[in-house]
């Protein structure tokens, strides 16, 4: 059976994921020290509610939400605040950040198990919200939000993304195989709230193991929800293409899945929200892979939020010396970060060690149109980049470069290696400010 | 040391140097064929092409500051150059020299160097060389495998143009009277088709030296093809909506009527198979947008069978697409792609806005 994915566009690096892809999940042994940033998610950043010197308890709210679309943040361990700073997280935003030193003895709160299934929507989207829980495939935008359906709007969709379509990353895949019947109940939690026709979870063919688990684990509790699995094209992890593969439908530019009646969820988002539901825990650890060529010992942990990229590449027995660049996120998308100290946060899916990857070449565009070919939203990325080059940012803009999400297929092909994305980045920027 | 640049940290492996090297390695079977069907002067046209274009480059290069030798492009310019050049004799090494140097100084670098050209160098130094120097450029060596009878011969195209302008009627394998080697001669007894298609398929006809072996081209362009170099639209359309016309029309002028025209001949004897697979799928002076790239290529169809058909020249190929490529820049401008998720702008807004 050919297995369905979206039409337009696409890139088929290659998937790298056997480097990680058999690790069990470990939990890292708590660091001494997190560094916990206000801005763990998208909008606004959290307020502090904690001054120097103030001891913290583990999953206490240490940071409130400022606004709707914002969430709290929690303690994840036990510990005395050292320093309040700025600090700059993988995706380059700078906030107040709470530095936690951690005690020696850590408490083990959150081990009560709770009913869910007798609370209403309401409720639960309360304790969702209270839980601080943002989307975890990266763009963390506060899940509480995205399962608030507007009055008069059905939700004809619910589908889950176990697609995982960035190389390297395997910790969806880790938490799949391993806690399949956990996930499941999330998801099940987050079908009671939006009450959906229909609930899908896609996969990509990579991770056929994991879809055939999940089906058995669906059939012995009876839940209502198949398994859809997609041919491997990068960016099918995105939202809009995955709804465009699953049910068919293409969001309308400039709207939100909702607008065509579904909602997608990550699948770390939906363990995420079975540990709210079930043990109200707050959102404060996720598991994380660490891969990439330049690690000894790639490994999926469990790590707290805060956690800095030098502790995991400690407990991942380091870098090898080709280590190039460090990266938080996968390589298509993921940011090149400087400072080995900078802390994970919620959307922290991985944390990759490359050597030398790419080769200092670039040539003048030639015109191939390699970039309009692969590009998923059906833009003209050579056009958009001539624009911004000349600083026309408003035609830039007129071609459609708000639709661009920077997802990378235009330079992973682009034979001149041009900087498109980061071009794209710039005139996003440069072009709103002009408005 | 950390270094940081913008996603994505990974690369395909598509790489604009290593793309011409590919096209160079995708075009030297035919070349090479070439060489051995027209003996050494062939391979002196070739060596003289590629080291004109080579030096204009570097040449050039000192003026403007850059070195550009290292892209590649030059070399294959200069390659293409010298299979569009029949086989000349040592003595007329200015010839390809010329085109070389045209096409590299002239058509590329004035207009601002590699990626900026607004017509394919190659075939605009032939067509410049070919109206200075029509009558060399239109002397063509016997093949191999016919020198027995002499040293010059008509190419398939032009003997038929010769036969339709004496008022002949009738298929090739009636009008022509070139010489057919015995194996093409055997499979149109059986096959039923004109023998010169199955010579010109299998390279043995005069012509000029890269286009002579359909079979050769094809070889390279299905490698271009599977190395996604090239992608199959221009090749595809461009040779069937051509072999379409030629079966609808081609017969008229012949006497044979609207859907009797010959396919085979016409596809693989002339510069067909070079320029669809090599020349109209140049990066640079082509559409982008694939809607964008089938319209270039039905273009090339249409003109090529216009000149080729109606024409005063019996080969159509390098004007049709120098004319495509002149036109590219407005289909550039008004073919946009359809944006994922487009809606329609509502009339209420528009009247607003105005």
């Amino acid at each position: 059976m050919k297995l369905a994915t979206f039409r337009r566009g696409g890139v088929h690096p290659a998937d790298r994921k056997e480097l990680s892809k058999d690790k069990a999940i470990e939990r890292l042994p708590l660091p001494s020290e997190l560094i916990v940033s206000m801005s763990q998610h998208l909008g606004a950043p959290a307020t502090p509610l904690k001054k120097k010197g103030d001891t913290v308890k583990k999953g206490e709210v240490i940071g409130s939400a400022s606004s709707y679309v914002s969430a709290d943040v929690h303690s994840p361990a036990d510990g005395v605040v050292t320093d309040i700073r700025k600090v700059r997280v993988a995706s380059g935003a700078v906030a107040d950040a709470i530095v936690i030193k951690c005690d020696e003895e850590q408490s083990d709160p959150f081990t009560e198990s709770y009913d869910w299934r007798s609370e209403s929507s309401e409720e639960l989207l309360k304790l969702i919200r209270s839980m601080g829980i943002v989307g975890m495939g990266g763009a963390t935008f506060p899940t509480d939000v995205k399962l608030t359906v507007p009055m008069g709007k059905k939700v004809d969709a619910l589908v889950i993304n176990g697609v995982e379509c960035e190389p390297y990353l395997t910790s969806d895949y880790r938490l799949m195989l391993e806690r399949p019947d956990e996930m499941l109940e999330g998801v099940m939690a987050a079908a009671k709230i939006l009450s959906p026709d229909r609930i899908i979870i896609g996969i990509e063919a990579n991770k056929l193991d994991a879809a055939e688990l999940l089906e058995q684990k669906i059939a012995s509790n009876g839940y209502p929800i198949t398994v859809q699995r997609l041919q491997m094209k990068y960016p099918q992890g995105d939202e809009k293409q995955l709804l465009k593969a699953t049910i068919g439908k293409e969001v309308p530019s400039g709207k939100l899945p909702l607008d065509v009646g579904a909602v997608v969820c990550n699948a770390s988002t939906a363990y995420a929200i079975y540990e709210a539901v079930r043990f109200h825990k707050p959102l404060f650890e996720r598991i994380c892979t660490i891969s990439g060529e330049s690690v000894n010992n790639p490994k999926n942990v469990i790590a707290p939020i805060g956690t800095k990229f030098s502790d995991l590449i400690a407990y991942a027995g380091g870098a090898k010396e080709d280590l190039v660049s460090l990266i938080g996120g996968g390589p298509m998308m993921g940011f090149a970060v400087a400072d080995p100290d900078t802390p994970m946060v919620k959307g922290s899916g991985g944390v990759l060690m490359l050597p030398k990857m790419i080769e200092d070449v670039s040539f003048p565009c030639v015109l191939c149109g390699k970039c309009v070919q692969h590009c998923p939203m059906g833009l003209q990325p050579n056009k958009m980049f001539r624009n911004i080059k000349y600083g026309n940012y408003q035609a830039a803009m007129d071609l459609g470069l708000m639709d661009c999400k920077e997802c990378g297929c235009c330079a992973y092909t682009c034979p001149s290696h041009l900087p498109l994305v980061q071009g794209f980045k710039l005139g996003k920027k440069l072009g709103r400010k002009k408005k | 040391m950390m270094t940081v640049r913008t996603s994505p940290h990974i690369h395909g492996s598509l790489r604009t140097d290593k793309a011409m090297l590919m096209v160079v390695i995708a075009l030297l079977p035919a070349a090479l064929w070439g060489v051995w069907s027209f003996g050494l002067r062939a391979l002196f046209v070739l060596i003289v092409s590629i080291a004109g274009a080579l030096l204009t480059e570097y040449l050039l290069g000192k003026v403007s500051k850059e070195f550009t030798l290292r892209d590649g492009s030059a070399l294959v310019t200069g390659l293409l150059v010298g299979m569009n050049m029949p086989p000349l004799e040592f003595h007329q090494f200015y010839i390809p020299l010329i085109a070389s140097a045209f096409a590299i100084g002239v058509v590329k670098w004035t207009f601002g160097g590699l990626g900026c050209n607004w017509m394919n160098p190659a075939l605009a130094g032939r067509v410049f060389v070919f109206f200075s120097f029509t009558s060399q450029m239109s002397t063509f060596r016997t093949p191999r495998v016919f020198l027995s009878d002499a040293v010059t011969s008509a190419t398939p195209l032009s003997a038929m143009k010769t036969a339709m302008s004496a008022g002949g009627a009738g298929r090739s394998s009636d009008l022509l009277t070139l010489p057919v080697t015995d194996f093409a001669a055997s499979l149109s007894d059986k096959l039923g088709i004109s023998p010169y298609a199955v010579d010109a398929f299998f390279g043995n006809v005069g012509g000029c030296i890269g286009e002579v072996s359909a079979l050769l081209l094809l070889a390279g362009g299905i490698f271009l093809l599977c190395t996604k170099i090239i992608t199959w639209r221009i090749p595809v359309v461009y040779i069937g909506s051509f072999a379409v016309l030629s079966w609808m029309f081609g017969g008229i002028p012949y006497g044979l009527g609207a859907f009797h025209g010959e396919i085979l001949l016409p596809v693989f004897s002339g510069g067909l198979m070079l320029g669809a697979f090599f020349m109209a799928t140049d990066w640079v002076t082509t559409p982008t947008t694939p809607k964008g790239e089938i319209i270039f290529a039905l273009g090339c169809g249409f003109f090529t069978f216009l000149i080729r058909y109606f024409g005063a020249l019996p080969e159509g190929v390098s004007l049709a697409i120098i004319l495509m490529n002149i036109i590219t820049p407005t289909i550039e401008r008004f073919v946009k792609t359809k944006h994922f998720g487009y809606v329609k702008p509502e009339k209420n807004a528009k009247e607003a806005k105005a």
